[in-house]
């Protein structure tokens, strides 16, 4: 096999998709908890109890900034936590991708539907999100129904990197390095809870180069009812680090069971 | 006239090296349709990485590899469609029940919905599992998982099905239910290839053997032609204060001696003479055996201890 051609996508993708959204539905309670409770607390704790202090930012409340800050930042999270922990269970000791291969089934159409799946996961955290925040008055326009495919092209770009670390530990704790290393400074530092722009100016630069910075400035007008700016930069990054990630990974993954 | 037999699977020169080192060197092979086929061999004598190149899972280094006419590397998939695949550790899903188990296999092969739910309910009865449908895999035995294990590979209707160490680990009566299953589907029509270090297992089973060691071919035939090139008919296995008897024994005619741990090994074509010096010692103790694939196996491939 030559483990660098380039990723195949066909229709299979979908049946693995379909088994974990099987599996998800198995546990939908514990998972709507998260996905409607979680940000349920954060606004309210953080949204209305700093709000007060903060008043406007950027023209809008403070609970309307942190939401969609916090819609990006889910799009994040859902998708690194899938891509490393349930990937890897389902890579190392679970076997499921062993029994998959026995099958017509292969590595590119696992790796295709493991993307799909954590998108989708995302989309549905961030769908949370944006349905929390708009019972709480948050939600300033429509348009916020366009931020949907924003998460879902936000969560390919974390999706990447988090299969591409699942490939690379030999044990849970070593997801530690990634997520204090690049997904905890990107939770705190892309504008999720402040603007960018109160950073010292290196630090501006720096962060321009984190996806996250770009799902941010993408969703926050959308849920704002503000005017984009940048657009097509954005969806740049995004589809950059989402492309690059991804090969990197289907690559990992392929020498990794293909032996 | 019979008829020329109809070959699955056809090895040619076949290796597969992991870096510098060589697992499977130069193997020639080709299994029958309709026959059980088995690789026997100590662990790490490369029947595992046979199996996985045969089914398309790991590409083969050198040599040449065809099944059911198809030539690897390049149609894996096809090939695979028509395998049924019984890997050596259970990998079912743990989030499904027995029944989402195969129903999801089913899926992964691209079963017609009706056809599958129909094959489901057959192999559930086949495998006895019917009245486990609706438990997960953490809530069997490990009998049970083995057979659900094989009922899933089974999903697909596979005309070879590749089983890898089927019966490891179990114990004596899911291993006969097992066995008794296997020859229900050769005479079905499929065909089997498996491993096992089991030696009745593969006397039992296999029309054809191959004993492997250190990724090499030591010799293939029929189990009981085997036995008849390497061993003697009988054996008698002495244990105790043996070691004074042994100048009297070395005198016996035609009584090959083999000494492993605390155990002498006697083989001979008849056994008269060595029960007669056994006869009333007091201080051994012994018993005769027919000859069988285990003599073979260890006289080949040695007694040292394997990981």
């Amino acid at each position: 096999m030559n483990y660098y051609q380039l990723p195949s996508f066909g229709r299979n993708a979908w049946i693995i998709w379909y088994r974990n959204l099987l599996v998800w539905k198995k546990l939908i309670g514990p998972a709507l908890v998260l996905h409607f409770g979680e940000p349920l607390i954060y606004l309210f704790g953080l949204g209305f109890g700093l709000g007060v202090f903060i008043g406007d930012i950027e023209g809008m409340t403070y609970l309307t900034f942190l939401a969609s800050g916090l819609v990006a930042s889910s799009a994040m999270m859902t998708a690194s936590l899938e891509g490393t922990y349930s990937v890897f269970t389902r890579m190392v000791p679970q076997k499921t991708y062993s029994a998959i291969l026995a099958t017509p089934i292969e590595v590119d159409d696992i790796m295709a539907g493991e993307l799909l799946w954590c998108a989708t996961k995302a989309l549905f955290s961030g769908t949370a999100i944006i349905i929390v925040a708009a019972l709480m008055g948050a939600v300033e326009s429509w348009q916020a129904v366009l931020a949907i495919p924003v998460v879902f092209l936000s969560a390919l770009c974390f999706t990447g990197p988090a299969i591409v670390i699942a490939s690379m530990s030999p044990s849970y704790d070593y997801f530690n390095y990634y997520f204090t290393l690049a997904v905890t400074p990107m939770f705190v530092l892309c504008g999720v809870f402040y603007p960018v722009s109160t950073l010292p100016d290196v630090m501006q630069v720096l962060v321009n180069f984190l996806p996250l910075t770009h799902a941010v400035e993408l969703i926050r007008p959308l849920i704002a009812g503000t005017e984009m700016q940048n657009v097509a930069l954005h969806i740049f990054v995004l589809g950059f680090y989402a492309i690059v990630f991804y090969y990197i990974s289907v690559v990992m993954v392929r020498k990794k069971l293909v032996v | 006239m019979t008829q020329k037999p109809e070959i699955v699977i056809r090895a040619n020169k076949l290796s597969k090296s992991f870096g510098e080192k060589q697992v499977v060197c130069d193997i020639d092979f080709e299994v029958e349709k309709g026959k059980c086929f088995g690789f026997l061999g100590p662990n790490g004598a490369g029947k595992t990485t046979t199996l996985h190149m045969i089914e398309g899972i790991s590409p083969i280094s050198s040599g040449s590899l065809s099944v059911f006419d198809y030539t690897l590397p390049k149609n894996g998939k096809e090939i695979r469609s028509r395998l049924g695949i019984v890997p050596q550790e259970d990998n079912l899903d743990p989030d499904f029940t027995v029944i989402e188990n195969l129903r999801m296999y089913g899926v992964y092969f691209g079963i017609p919905k009706d056809i599958l739910e129909e094959r489901i309910i057959e192999l559930l009865k086949f495998m006895h599992l019917d009245d486990r449908a609706k438990e997960k895999p953490d809530r069997l035995s490990g009998g049970m998982k083995r057979r659900l294990t094989i009922a899933r590979a089974l999903v697909n209707d596979p005309e070879l099905i590749v089983l890898d160490e089927p019966t490891t680990g179990l114990d004596p009566q899911v291993r006969h239910i097992i066995w008794a299953k296997l020859r229900e589907l050769m005479v079905q029509g499929k065909s089997i290839l498996m491993t096992t270090h089991y030696m009745d297992e593969a006397e039992r089973l296999c029309d054809e053997l191959i004993i492997m060691d250190h990724g090499k071919i030591l010799d293939q035939g029929s189990p009981k032609d085997i036995v008849k090139r390497h061993v003697e008919n009988h054996v008698v296995e002495v244990r105790g204060e043996y070691l004074l008897l042994m100048p009297e024994f070395e005198k016996l005619k035609q009584v090959r001696l083999e000494n492993y741990g605390d155990t002498l090994f006697c083989y001979s074509h008849q056994i008269n003479d060595i029960v007669n010096l056994l006869t009333g010692k007091s201080d051994v103790s012994y018993f005769s055996r027919l000859c069988n694939l285990e003599d073979v196996f260890l006289t080949m491939t040695g007694r040292e201890l394997r990981e």
